[in-house]
């Protein structure tokens, strides 16, 4: 009865049952949703999110395939198990979405974000600044004698460990990209 | 084989090629090309509505009577925006229509120009999907792809935005057969291993129920056959959601009536006790359910849906089985037959029993006068003089829809057209318009109130321009009953805003814009009215003035499961308390 098997991150309840319960732990996802590159598509997927009250932690969105106009969208989501489930129902409905895909229970993925972070200091912040930057693997795109821009790559909470680090150093603007997350394996 | 033509053209050649008949429409600035090509051809009838949201409710009308899709055509701008309350009844409806509307041209868009809105940026949510058409060449293309994806699946409403430029330009034609569909393609039939276990559940069930809905009469006429086959050969009591009235014919020897909130005990009760609840094509509204934490709470539930996302949305499916209706009972009822045609005969008899106990409170029961009309009555006594025909019932929405539900009996699909997950008041006069479009020389009824109808009581025009002989029985109580009637359970009686105090005289105001007017006071007069409006060869407002103060019965309080039903208004009076007050 393989087809009978609830699938993974569904429970019994309903979405739509509101009353907080012990058991509702909000899990955090990431979806990979393959979508036509039309006018209008990102709205679509934003417009589901907002409309039906889901939450986005994090969306990135680019053309991965010029011939074909296919764009990958990583979305970082949290809710209830229920909620996940539907999540995916509801981006599986739209017309210009090809495939949805759970990274976080498809098996392991491999998640990565870029950040940029201006840092203004000078003297032996400046200093220890380029000596964390150096450790966490972060390169320095832009340099004045006052600043520094470095550029990071890695999982969202290794940028969130640098940008702690960074703000009593002079940190005093951060770009991050949002999430790119990808299937480990064939 | 592809054609050089205009924008305009091709808007109406992929309608001719898609085999449209008839349209719905408000010309305006932006779709005069459009009007322009429609003024020389005689193959689709245009009809011109006086106000673009009847229009779509016209369409929607058409399409849940045919099957088909129906075709709408506004302008720009305000056009554009009347339109949104009917594609958003079309949305939760699941009723195929395609809206064409006008836009500016290209090289103004984004400058606010007159009669510029953001239409498809305002109908992204409310569509099935979208369009706007910034090329000539890729016109036709998107047509056909519209009308495909409004049909197919679960059925809704598509809108393509045409700016006037691109309707003026000359592009390249395709007919349908050679049109990029794009890559949608539903699901029909279902997983074979979940329908056979299915079957073993309706083998050894001994309180089986069907709850059908609206999706066995998207699915078309044989998935409504095959549902009354397998009934019939099980035995298993069949209730409906108020969109799937007809698919099981209301004389059929295993109807238990509408289930839900003006539900029949009977239907609510069996949901309740049920072992095993089949839904077919019904998606778990609120309006059916009740509280949910205690909706049904010993039955195993199969769940049959084209919509994936409507399985486990509201109500957790043992048996999820995604595909089309049709498609899934066809293959139920072989694998059933295959297996030996084997039910639990002993505990079906019990459970046919007890619904014979629920079915003696008579919970239609309503204390009838001589003095005034009893909107039950009016409806019986309607049911009763056009049961012969094969009609056609089109609703307003309010107390009037629920009695209509609960007292007209519905023999075939298609045969009922209501506003039901949006309640839209002001659907059911231009829906009958569109009804009456499709068919001809059928009987069209629009059950109403009277505060309902005047919200779109401008289509009288319409009406009498295309001599369309569509029957208005207005139950008017000079009250928004349904709102009077929550205010009176829940509000201590306090009546705020729910009496319209300067009603026009339904009669005069027929007869201004050319129609019949009936007016019936009495309840020895019904009969009479009702025989003259169905004589009478044009359209005709009957208005029936009723009970003011009369409550719709039986009635599941909101917040409350369904074996909590209130039978009459004894019990009534601040039935509904505590968390159901937040609920619609």
């Amino acid at each position: 009865m393989s087809a009978l098997r609830i699938k993974k991150g569904s429970s019994r309840k309903s979405a739509y049952d509101l009353r907080p319960a012990f058991e509702d732990v909000e899990e955090r996802h990431t979806l990979a949703v393959i979508v036509d590159n039309e006018p209008g598509v990102l709205a679509r997927v934003i417009g589901l999110f907002s409309g039906r009250g889901y939450n986005i932690e994090s969306l990135t969105v680019a053309e991965v395939d010029h011939t074909g106009h296919r764009s990958r969208i990583t979305i970082v989501t949290t809710g209830t198990p229920e909620v996940i489930e539907q999540i995916k129902a509801q981006l599986g409905r739209l017309i210009p979405v090809y495939e949805v895909h759970d990274l976080t229970v498809e098996g392991p993925a491999v998640e990565r974000e870029l950040g940029l972070f201006k840092v203004v200091s000078t003297g032996e912040k400046r200093v220890e600044a380029l000596r964390l930057a150096d450790i966490f693997r972060a390169n320095v795109v832009d340099s004045t004698l006052e600043s520094f821009i470095f550029e990071i790559t890695g999982s969202p909470e290794k940028i969130d460990a640098f940008a702690d680090l960074m703000r009593p150093l002079g940190l005093t603007e951060v770009a991050r990209t949002g999430v790119a997350a990808i299937a480990r394996g064939t | 084989m592809t054609e050089q033509m205009t924008g305009a053209r091709i808007v109406v050649q992929a309608l001719k090629d898609q085999g449209v008949e008839v349209i719905f429409g408000y010309p305006g600035g932006a779709v005069l090309p459009i009007y322009d090509e429609l003024f020389l051809q005689n193959d689709i009838r245009h009809v011109l509505v006086r106000h673009e949201q009847a229009a779509v409710h016209a369409a929607e009308g058409y399409a849940r009577s045919t099957g088909r899709p129906g075709v709408v055509l506004v302008t720009s701008g305000p056009g554009a925006t009347n339109a949104v309350t009917g594609i958003t009844d079309a949305l939760m409806d699941s009723v195929p229509v395609v809206v064409l509307s006008g836009q500016v041209p290209t090289f103004m868009i984004g400058t606010d120009a007159f009669q510029e809105a953001d239409t498809v940026g305002i109908t992204r949510p409310c569509t099935k999907h979208n369009w706007l058409v910034k090329d000539t060449d890729r016109l036709a293309d998107t047509i056909h792809r519209a009308f495909h994806i409004a049909a197919s699946g679960r059925p809704g409403p598509v809108l393509i935005d045409i700016p006037k430029d691109v309707q003026f330009a000359t592009g390249r034609y395709v007919p349908p057969q050679k049109a990029d569909l794009g890559h949608y393609r539903p699901r029909l039939k279902g997983d074979i291993e979940a329908i056979t276990r299915l079957v073993e559940l309706i083998e050894t069930a001994e309180k089986p129920i069907f709850y059908t809905g609206g999706g066995v009469i998207n699915s078309g006429p044989a998935a409504a056959q095959l549902l009354r086959e397998l009934v019939d050969a099980t035995g298993i009591p069949v209730t409906s959601t108020l969109m799937g009235l007809g698919a099981y014919p209301a004389s059929g020897k295993h109807w238990l009536g509408m289930l839900g909130m003006h539900g029949l005990y009977e239907a609510n009760m069996a949901m309740h006790d049920c072992d095993l609840m089949i839904a077919v094509g019904a998606r778990f509204d609120d309006r059916i359910t009740g509280r949910i934490q205690d909706f049904s709470p010993g039955s195993i539930k199969a769940h049959i849906d084209i919509d994936p996302s409507s399985i486990n949305k509201v109500v957790h499916a043992d048996v999820p089985i995604i595909g089309d209706v049709g498609h899934v009972l066809e293959d139920v009822l072989k694998i059933w037959k295959a297996r030996g045609r084997k039910v639990n005969r002993e505990g079906l008899a019990r459970w046919w029993e007890q619904i014979a106990r629920w079915r003696k409170v008579d919970c239609l029961r309503y204390r009838n006068s001589d003095e005034v009309i009893k909107p039950q009555y009016a409806l019986e006594r309607l049911e009763a003089l056009t049961a012969q025909h094969d009609r056609y019932i089109t609703t307003e929405v309010g107390q009037h829809q629920m009695w209509a539900a609960q007292f007209m009996k519905f023999e075939e699909p298609n045969r009922l057209m209501t506003s039901g997950g949006l309640g839209t008041m002001g659907y059911g006069f231009p829906a009958s318009i569109g009804v009456q479009m499709a068919h001809p020389d059928a009987l069209v009824i629009n059950v109403a109130g009277e505060a309902s109808w005047l919200m779109n009581m401008q289509e009288l025009g319409t009406a009498v321009q295309y001599r369309l002989p569509v029957k208005q029985f207005i139950l008017n109580n000079e009250r928004l009953g349904m709102v009077r009637q929550w205010q009176q359970l829940l509000h201590g009686e306090r009546y705020s805003a729910s009496w319209s105090e300067a009603l026009p005289d339904f009669v005069k105001l027929a007869e201004s814009f050319g129609a019949k007017g009936i007016r019936v006071e009495k309840p020895a007069e019904i009969d009479a009215a009702i025989t003259e409006m169905l004589a009478h060869e044009g359209p005709v407002v009957v208005d029936v003035l009723v009970e003011k103060h009369e409550n719709c019965f039986p009635m599941i309080p909101s917040g409350e499961p369904h074996n909590k039903m209130l039978l009459g208004d004894d019990a009534a009076t601040d039935a509904i308390r505590g968390d159901g007050q937040v609920m619609v």
